[in-house]
């Protein structure tokens, strides 16, 4: 091809489409008649009481009326407990959950352990991936009875799932030089963790950390309204009494609570790395 | 043509880039701009269609004054102005068509844009071009998927398709290999001499801009320090411009006028790219 | 200064003396930390029904075995039910974070003012789950699949306009200066030079969302905002276990599908 010469001198056309996406046309179309098929369906099925949602306008102008002003001053002892109890949740559940997930992370790296080690852990994490943390708080109170205990089991699992599996793909994404340059030392498997392993994945798992005690204290106030105790039960309970300036009081106290700890994270996150 | 008149930049870090530039480039000229990183080379053509805002000082393409237009009709007069960037600047996600048509944007209603119905003329033309610059068969392609080389072709189709009175180009080499460099510096001179256009080229590499200029302007700290011809440049000029260094082979009498028009790079011309190479160096 | 000069030569340590202090001093206020929640918790757990709870858990896995298949019957419209709230929520939430994500961008927001209130939209969505969207929702709307898909909306705004806006702060300006260069107004700006370069980041954190929502509104049911989870709590209730079982296990199903659909779409887009 040349480039100083000038034109080919063949006919220029006068217009130009777009190519489409997805280049063939049969799945092109059939997406896109699927997607409305799909749209059609899930509108048409759709239980929906429109008389009572129609209702719902003036209800929820009043709905949010009862809102304001937010009343913090009638159950203060009570808005006080429910969430030192939630942050105490939050704390040790994911201490708890950290704890047990660096067995099970290490555990479910393809690089590090044997294959039916891979299999079972990648099992553990993945069951308690699957299930909300509400599901499993039910279960939990149904264990061992109302109460903060249950709600802390439920995060301490759910932590499981998010860091175990987060720490697991961290280790198998490491630099293998690395790993290998300190196994050639001779290393013991416990110095190699310790040397190899340990520097290359510890500033994002403490970053991670943080993010998931972030993560503890919002689920913290809904493992409560199934009885997992903490902010969740005292919300409940105001919204089970029409109470719901109280109710508002508890979410903006929420509220503020996770833009703090989102603050504090984003700034321990650019502090480790 | 384009006229400066004290044109200054003061960045709100207090820094002044542009201390006053008085310039005047008629129709036609291709001139390069050399001088320090850091002597204010992109400020200034940034300065000229406003993507930057000057300080004080005015600028005028033809009669009219770019430095007091509102909004509206600065969009006009861009659109009077071509701009090739270093990095090439292309919108990568978007086909190399597209890329070269967004060049009439200034001329074309919002959601005729928006749905890519450009007037047959300008897609007649956007095609004249990309077979001008040898790329026809790369018009469905994504951006993204060029080489270098290839790239800075589209961005030099997408300047010219605003049928531009004045072209700024910013570092069009930067990024390429010395061989590529020469072929897109060439390109870009026959196009503006087919055109007659006035071109200001900041360029990083003496020797380019030597071999592809009609005039020279050396700036230093925001202030010219050389206007002239470019086999004016001396080591003592030089040396004024970017400081104490041994010049003498990089101003070298350049006698590379032949033809390098095959794109792949092998060859026996590796002497000659070393050679090319040696004189970057020198600069860097 | 790591090395140390001692009678017997110089020894090396990892730390200084004062760095080192200062780290065990921060293990030992976390230590407090960790033991006081630990104190706050068990203080108001009555311990006996920990201690039996071993004994519970082995009854009640008892009685969910075997799983009733024949209850699946009954379970294939709130699966459906379950997979329109979570792909009209996150319809909706798409529409809406897409203006409030371009007003919370310092590089596209309007004015420094309209940044705040997108963030603050942002935040508050993010901060209240959708269980409590859901809790509200049904006090305006009454039970059914419509709040719930209005709460998995208004949860995913915030996620998505968040992760939006990050995108969008993200992008080459040079491309948007080139086509700025060009003489192209403020919205052929966002038509060719943003746009583009946020589209793929878009489609990923709607198929991302939308994972994560099946999950989501499996629950919703629990404060009757429709789906899988109003089945599940009447079980629960009544103490069908063997119904409970195989809800757990068409859930378990369900979101493998759906983790394994996401990943697909997501690998076949970027």
């Amino acid at each position: 091809m040349s480039v100083s010469s000038p034109g080919s001198g063949q006919p220029f056309p006068n217009n130009w489409r777009k190519p489409p996406f997805i280049k063939n046309p049969l799945l092109r179309w059939s997406i896109i008649i699927g997607a409305a098929i799909y749209l059609a369906l899930a509108f048409g099925t759709m239980d929906v009481n429109w008389q009572r949602a129609a209702e719902g306008l003036p209800r929820g102008q009043r709905f949010l009326a009862a809102f304001f002003p937010p009343n913090f001053s009638d159950n203060l002892g009570v808005m006080w407990d429910g969430i030192f109890e939630s942050i105490w949740m939050a704390i040790i559940s994911t201490i708890a959950g950290i704890a047990l997930s660096i067995p099970i992370g290490l555990g479910a790296a393809k690089n590090l352990a044997p294959k039916w080690v891979y299999l079972l852990n990648r099992g553990i994490i993945g069951g308690s991936r699957t299930f909300p943390e509400v599901i499993l708080a039910i279960f939990a109170v149904k264990l061992f009875g109302f109460g903060p205990f249950a709600g802390f089991v439920a995060l301490s699992i759910g932590t499981i799932g998010f860091y175990a599996k987060l720490l697991a793909e961290d280790i198998e994404n490491m630099s293998a030089t690395q790993a290998e340059a300190i196994k050639a030392t001779g290393a013991s498997w416990f110095q190699w963790i310790n040397y190899a392993i340990q520097p290359q994945v510890m500033p994002r798992m403490i970053g991670l950390s943080v993010y998931r005690l972030d993560i503890n204290f919002r689920e913290s106030a809904v493992v409560g309204i199934v009885g997992g105790g903490g902010i969740g039960a005292t919300l409940n309970t105001a919204f089970e009494r029409y109470e719901f300036d109280t109710a508002a009081a508890i979410l903006l106290i929420i509220i503020a609570i996770v833009m703090a700890l989102e603050y504090t994270s984003g700034f321990l996150r650019k502090y480790v790395q | 043509m384009l006229r400066l008149e004290g044109l200054k930049k003061r960045y709100k870090t207090g820094d002044e880039t542009l201390k006053g530039v008085d310039l005047e480039i008629p129709d036609g000229q291709v001139i390069a701009l050399i001088g320090p990183s850091g002597a204010g080379k992109s400020t200034l053509i940034r300065c000229v269609n406003r993507l930057v805002e000057p300080t004080g000082g005015k600028a005028f393409l033809g009669d009219l004054e770019l430095t007091s237009l509102s909004s509206s009709k600065l969009r006009k007069a861009r659109s009077r102005m071509g701009m090739i960037f270093q990095e090439y600047a292309l919108v990568e996600r978007l086909t190399v068509m597209e890329n070269v048509l967004s060049g009439r944007l200034g001329y074309v209603g919002f959601w005729k844009s928006y749905f890519r119905r450009f007037p047959a003329a300008d897609v007649h033309e956007a095609y004249r071009l990309l077979d001008r610059v040898g790329l026809m068969h790369m018009a469905d392609k994504r951006a993204d998927e060029l080489s270098g080389g290839q790239r800075q072709r589209v961005g030099i189709c997408r300047a010219l398709i605003q049928n531009p009175d004045l072209l700024l180009i910013d570092e069009p080499t930067a990024s390429l290999d010395p061989k590529t460099s020469r072929q897109i510096m060439r390109l870009i001179n026959e196009l503006c001499e087919e055109r007659g256009l006035a071109v200001i080229i900041n360029i990083h590499d003496v020797l380019l801009a030597q071999m592809f200029s009609q005039r020279v302007v050396g700036l230093k700290l925001g202030e010219i320090v050389y206007d002239g011809k470019p086999d004016g440049l001396t080591p003592e000029v030089l040396t004024d411009i970017y400081g104490e260094e041994d010049w003498e082979a990089t101003i070298e009498k350049v006698e590379d006028e032949d033809g390098e028009d095959d794109e792949s790079g092998e060859g026996g011309e590796d002497g000659e790219n070393l050679e090319e190479n040696a004189a970057l160096g020198n600069l860097t | 200064m790591p090395r140390l000069e001692t009678d017997s030569g110089p020894v090396w340590k990892r730390r200084t003396t004062s760095k080192q202090w200062a780290i065990w001093f921060g293990w030992l206020v976390g230590l407090a930390i960790a033991a006081y929640a630990w104190q706050g918790i068990s203080e108001k757990t009555i311990w006996f029904f920990v201690q039996d709870a071993p004994r519970q858990a082995a009854d009640i896995g008892g009685r969910m075995i075997p799983p009733k298949l024949s209850y699946m019957s009954r379970l294939w419209a709130p699966i459906w039910d379950t997979l329109n709230i979570a792909t009209l929520g996150t319809v909706i939430a798409l529409i809406i974070a897409v203006p409030v994500a371009f007003a919370a961008a310092r590089n596209t927001t309007p004015h420094p003012i309209v940044r705040t209130i997108a963030i603050f939209i942002i935040v508050s969505s993010r901060s209240v789950n959708s269980l409590i969207w859901a809790l509200m929702l049904v006090f305006i709307f009454g039970p059914g699949v419509l709040a719930g898909t209005i709460a998995i909306g208004l949860r995913s705004v915030g996620f998505c306009a968040k992760l939006l806006y990050e995108g969008i702060e993200e992008i080459d300006h040079n491309q948007v200066e080139a086509i700025e260069a060009t003489g192209a107004s403020g919205a052929q700006k966002m038509a060719y030079g943003i746009v583009p370069q946020v589209l793929p980041t878009f489609a990923g954190i709607g198929v991302f969302r939308w994972d994560i929502n099946i999950r989501e509104s499996t629950i919703l049911g629990l404060v009757g905002a429709g789906g899988i989870g109003l089945e599940l709590n009447g079980s629960i209730n009544t103490l069908a276990w063997t119904q409970v079982s195989m809800i757990l296990l068409v859930i378990l199903v369900t979101v493998i599908v759906s983790e394994w659909v996401s990943a697909k779409v997501r690998g076949a887009i970027i």
